[in-house]
This record gives C-alpha cells, sequence and structure tokens, in this order.
C-alpha cells in the first residue's frame, strides 16, 4: 500500500515539472538540431550558437540587455536600500502605508506600467532611446530590491545602531561598520533579484524604447515576425541560462551571507 | 548635589504628547551601584537613555563631572551602556567586538590586544577571542557586552536591564559577577530593572520610580524596611498594607485593635496605612495575640510557608517556617519596630509624586 503511494507521490511531481518543463526542454533541444525544420532531429550542431555570436546585431541587443540589466539593478538597489533606511525609522503606521504603496507596481500589469512610462516619456519630451529603457528598468526594479532588504532590516537589532555610537563611532561609522555587513545579503540579494527582473522584460521595454535600439527580448520578438530562425532557440536558451543561474545565486546567498561560528 | 559625579535637573520628557519624566532630580555619586527600579512604563529606561544621549530632555539637564552634556551626542560622552538584548555586533567575533571602541578611538594595535585579554579575563572568558557572538549562550553574550562597554575605561555604565532574557540561575550567578566586576573596576554603575531582588541584592543605593516620578531613593534595607508610600511597600517585597488610624504617638489602632509601634509625630487620630511584612506577623495561640483569626490557605514555598490568616476583616499573608494547619485559630502578633506607619495618599496624583519634593 505505502509503496503504491510512494510511486503516486513520484509520478504527480514528475507529472509537474514535465508540464512545467517540457516547453524549454523541447527548445533547448531544438537548439542543438542540425536541421532547420522543427520536425524531424538532424543531429547535434552548435551551428546556431556560432551564428549567433557571429550576428553583430544580436550581440549589441545583448550589450545593451546586459548594460541596462547591471545599471538599473545598481541605481535601483541605491535608492532602495536607501529608501528602505528611512522606512525603518518611520512610525509603523506609515511604514506600512509606504510598504504598500511601493508594491503596488509589482501586481500592477506590465503592458499598463509600459504605456503609462510611455505617456510620461513622451509628455516630458524625453527621447526614447537607451536612457528611457534605463529609467523604466529602474521604477520596476525599485520595490523588488525594497522587498528583499525590508526583512532584514526589521531583523536588525535596532539597539546595535545605538550601541556602535554608545562606542564611539559617528552616525556613518555606525552605519557602514554595523548596519551595512548586516543587511548586505538582502541587498546582495535584492540586487540579483532586480538583475533578473530588467534581464527578463520584454513588454516594459517595448514601450520604452523607440526605434533604433534593441534588448535581447525586443529583439528576438522582431525576429520572430519574420519567421522564426534556430538562433532564436539558441539565443532563448541562453537566456534561460543565465535567468537560472542567477536565481540559484539569489536563493542560496542569504545563508552564505552568513558566517558560521567557528 | 556637590562633589556628584552625575547630575539630573529638573528632566521633563514626553512621547507623543505623553508624560514620562516630570521634573526628575536625582544626582549619583562617584563610586556608587545605583538602581532605578520600578514596574514597565515608569520612565527608568527613558532617564537611562537620556543619560546614555539616545533621547534628549524637552527640559532640564544632564550634568557629568561638572559639564552640561545634554546636548551632547552619545559618541562624544565618556560613559557607555550595556544593552537589554546585549546588541553584539554579530559578524563581528569576539575580539572585534571588544575592540570596537578602541578602533574608532584609534588606539594602537598591542594596546587593543592587552585590553581584549584583559577584559575577557575579567568576565571569565579567556580564549574566546576569535567565537563568534551566535555561538556563545546569553550570559556569555552578555559578559562580552560588558566587555566591550568596559575597555573603553567609562567613568560610568549603564546597564539596561542587562540580565533580564537569562534563566533564574544565571541570573543570580551574574548579580555577584556584576558587583565584583564594579568592584574590581571602581567605576560608577547605573542600573534598570524591574527585579525587586536584583535590585536589593546588588545596590548601593536603589531609586524606586513609578509614572515618571521617583517613589523613593534610600538604601536597599531602607527602602525594604521603612517604604514611605503604599506603592513602594507594595512594589519591594510582599507585604500587608492596612488602612488604620494613628491614635497617639506610638499606638495605632488596626482593623478595630490597638498595636504599640515606634513612630511619632503623625497627629492624633489621624487615618494612615501600615506595612507589615509577612515574615514579621507572628502567629500565636489565640489567647496570647492581639487579633485573633483562622487559617484559610497554606502553601509551602521552599525556605518557610506561606499562609493567609483571616482576621478582622482583612487576609493577612504570613510567612513562617512553622506551619498552621488551614482551620487553625490563631492570634496574630508583631513587634512594635515592625510596624510601619505611612502618610495616606489623598488623591492618587499624590501616590505618584510621593516624596518628590
Amino acid at each position: 500500500m505505502s509503496r503504491l503511494y510512494g510511486a503516486v507521490r513520484k509520478f504527480y511531481i514528475a507529472l509537474i515539472f514535465l508540464f512545467l518543463y517540457a516547453p524549454i526542454a523541447t527548445l533547448i533541444v531544438l537548439s542543438f538540431n542540425a536541421s532547420k525544420t522543427r520536425a524531424k532531429w538532424g543531429g547535434f550542431t552548435l551551428k546556431w550558437y556560432q551564428s549567433l555570436f557571429g550576428n553583430d546585431i544580436i550581440l549589441q541587443a545583448l550589450w545593451n540587455t546586459l548594460a541596462i540589466a547591471f545599471l538599473s539593478a545598481l541605481i535601483a538597489t541605491v535608492i532602495g536600500t536607501v529608501a528602505c533606511i528611512s522606512m525603518q525609522n518611520m512610525r509603523r503606521s506609515t511604514r506600512s502605508l509606504i510598504m504598500g504603496v511601493t508594491n503596488i507596481p509589482m501586481l500592477n500589469a506590465d503592458i499598463v506600467t509600459g504605456i503609462s512610462l510611455m505617456l510620461l516619456f513622451i509628455s516630458i519630451g524625453i527621447r526614447f532611446g537607451f536612457g528611457t529603457i534605463l529609467l523604466a528598468h529602474i521604477t520596476f526594479n525599485i520595490p523588488y530590491v525594497i522587498l528583499s532588504v525590508m526583512p532584514r532590516m526589521k531583523q536588525l537589532n535596532p539597539s546595535t545602531y545605538e550601541a556602535a555610537l554608545d562606542l564611539g563611532a559617528s552616525h556613518i561609522q555606525a552605519f557602514f561598520k554595523v548596519v551595512f555587513p548586516d543587511i548586505l545579503p538582502g541587498i546582495f540579494s535584492g540586487f540579483l533579484m532586480a538583475f533578473t527582473m530588467s534581464l527578463d522584460d520584454f513588454i516594459i521595454t517595448h514601450f520604452t524604447k523607440g526605434p533604433g535600439i534593441d534588448t535581447l527580448s525586443t529583439k528576438i520578438y522582431t525576429e520572430v515576425k519574420k519567421g522564426i530562425k534556430p538562433e532564436m532557440y539558441a539565443l532563448s536558451t541562453i537566456i534561460f541560462v543565465s535567468v537560472l543561474i542567477l536565481l540559484l545565486l539569489i536563493n542560496y546567498t542569504p545563508r552564505a551571507g552568513h558566517k558560521k561560528a567557528r | 548635589m556637590k562633589n556628584a559625579l552625575v547630575n539630573l535637573e529638573g528632566i521633563t520628557k514626553s512621547f507623543d504628547g505623553q508624560m514620562i519624566l516630570d521634573d526628575l532630580n536625582l544626582y549619583i555619586k562617584e563610586n556608587e551601584f545605583l538602581t532605578l527600579l520600578g514596574p514597565s512604563g515608569c520612565g527608568k529606561t527613558t532617564t537611562l537613555r537620556i543619560l546614555g544621549g539616545f533621547e534628549k530632555p524637552d527640559k532640564g539637564h544632564v550634568i557629568f563631572e561638572g559639564q552640561d552634556i545634554t546636548n551632547l551626542p552619545p559618541n562624544k560622552r565618556n560613559l557607555n551602556t550595556v544593552f537589554q538584548k546585549y546588541a553584539l555586533f554579530t559578524h563581528m567575533d569576539i575580539a572585534e567586538n571588544i575592540a570596537f571602541g578602541l578602533k574608532i578611538k584609534n588606539k594602537s594595535k598591542a594596546y587593543i590586544n592587552d585590553k581584549i585579554r584583559y577584559a575577557l579575563k575579567l568576565v571569565n572568558l579567556d580564549g574566546y577571542e576569535h567565537r563568534m557572538p551566535d555561538s556563545l549562550s546569553g550570559g556569555q553574550q552578555q559578559r562580552i557586552a560588558i566587555a566591550r562597554a568596559i575597555v573603553n575605561e567609562p567613568k560610568l555604565l549603564l546597564l539596561d536591564e542587562p540580565l533580564g532574557a537569562l534563566d533564574l540561575k544565571l541570573r543570580q550567578d551574574m548579580q555577584y559577577e556584576l558587583i565584583r566586576l564594579k568592584n574590581e573596576l571602581g567605576i560608577t554603575f547605573i542600573y534598570v530593572t524591574h527585579d525587586q531582588e536584583e535590585a536589593l541584592t546588588m545596590s548601593d543605593t536603589v531609586v524606586v520610580m513609578n509614572q515618571g516620578y521617583i517613589q523613593q531613593i534610600g538604601t536597599p534595607e531602607n527602602v525594604y524596611n521603612e517604604p514611605e508610600n503604599a506603592f513602594v511597600a507594595d512594589f519591594i517585597g510582599d507585604s500587608n498594607i492596612i488602612g488604620a488610624t494613628m491614635i497617639q504617638d506610638r499606638l495605632v489602632e488596626i482593623l478595630g485593635a490597638r498595636f504599640a509601634c515606634v513612630d511619632e509625630g503623625f497627629g492624633e487620630n489621624k487615618p494612615v496605612d501600615v506595612v507589615i511584612r509577612p515574615e514579621d506577623v507572628e502567629l500565636v495561640s489565640p489567647d496570647e495575640g492581639v487579633i485573633n483569626g483562622t487559617v484559610t490557605h497554606l502553601i509551602f514555598k521552599g525556605v518557610h510557608y506561606e499562609m493567609e490568616v483571616m482576621a478582622n476583616g482583612f487576609e493577612w499573608l504570613v510567612q513562617s517556617t512553622r506551619m498552621q494547619p488551614v482551620g487553625t485559630q490563631v492570634g496574630i502578633r508583631v513587634a512594635p519596630f515592625n510596624i510601619q506607619i505611612m502618610n495616606k495618599p489623598e488623591s492618587e496624583d499624590e501616590e505618584a509624586v510621593g516624596v518628590n519634593e
């Protein structure tokens, strides 16, 4: 009876993983398919990866994607962390209000965020391009940083900051020597989360990019409209793998940041 | 007061319109172990935080070694605090924790290492330099917090309920440890607690506080044996507080019976409160007692028995090593010097103000 139960349990889990990962597995397999049609397996090849890295337009898009992801994550991390520090010193009621307000953009549909940012940029007359994408990404990244720094902030013993002052440290010294190391894992995972979100984004980028600049996701979208080329499978595989690695990093950093007792 | 290390002059503080301290005046002598004792919300922690520089009083001055330090930030004060929850820096090892204040002051490496060794020896934790705070027990963490404070050679050490998180046995050990530390270091301790036993055990001076007012200042013997009002009597130790009438000097009528006492100067036929400690109530045979009653409850407490005796409409709390079974008829007698007479407060406000004048 219990063996049957165990088998059913395993089958169920296998089914869930199958549904979740079958599409991606298909994509990854096809990216190594030598045959140009999707219908049959023509042998293993890396030529799609080769031609992908020989394609300047795609490499430019990759560079844009990485630059925007890195810059927007960095700036959002600074802004989000400073916001958390000040929120920590607010009264409880004000803090939860602000927390709610910063959470809303995360739940908001991307298309709404994208269109409203586009309208905002038009109305204040900013030229669309790298700058507008960066601004848009910073905007939607800030809540993710706050979400990951705030719990760390709440765990802080408020007395440690005062203890540092008591021992002669200035406010700046007390922050960087005592508070900052304690919230660093939160800041780091906030940065990675923001980086991933930015890497991932299509809709908001689509509405705020303007002509003449592309990130990987918008590039893939335009390419697919012309007909799907196997290079795109290779590119998508690369994106998937990088996001996967980042996610693993995010999940393992908080523990890694906590020094074990010797 | 001249020659005081610290003078608190007319300290007033309120949070969100709620008065926490009202015109508090207190001086602390050099080398004194002074305890601020009171229930939560009495203003004792606020007083300590004002001394530490973490709060500014709305009115009044903090004078430290003759200088007004009211507006000085915490990092400029020659005193250190031991916080309630230790507040150790969890990402640093023990040696780095202790060295924190000294590094900020740019002391030499040799000096810092000497100090770390000396401080760890003082708190009986030699060899713990490279442990992380998380790997230490609560009592050990508290010792490190103390070590971290005293390496800076403060004139004054502030301790905010430092033993509150420890279990009973450890707390008692740490009490002796703190007394020893204070004697070895020769610095002034200001200790905040709500635990009356802690206050009585360790202090030279106990300051009993309630609702932002000082109720009584005195030695532990003084506040225990001669509480100045019902609050102090009730807060420190168990007690029988009974409304009574002072018939004349050295004679008081309690629950309709007349007891000899030693107090004078309360006037004649004046309503007063009397305090009788449960260990001072003597149970005798009914014909020998001043009033008679019946034992209604009996509990074995280890050191003694605790009994309740119903006599003349009042439930007397009695502690004695001699047990009287429930239902026994007993007589109650109290030695004259064990009856403490207090003025009756006329209103709740006056009760709070107490002896502050």
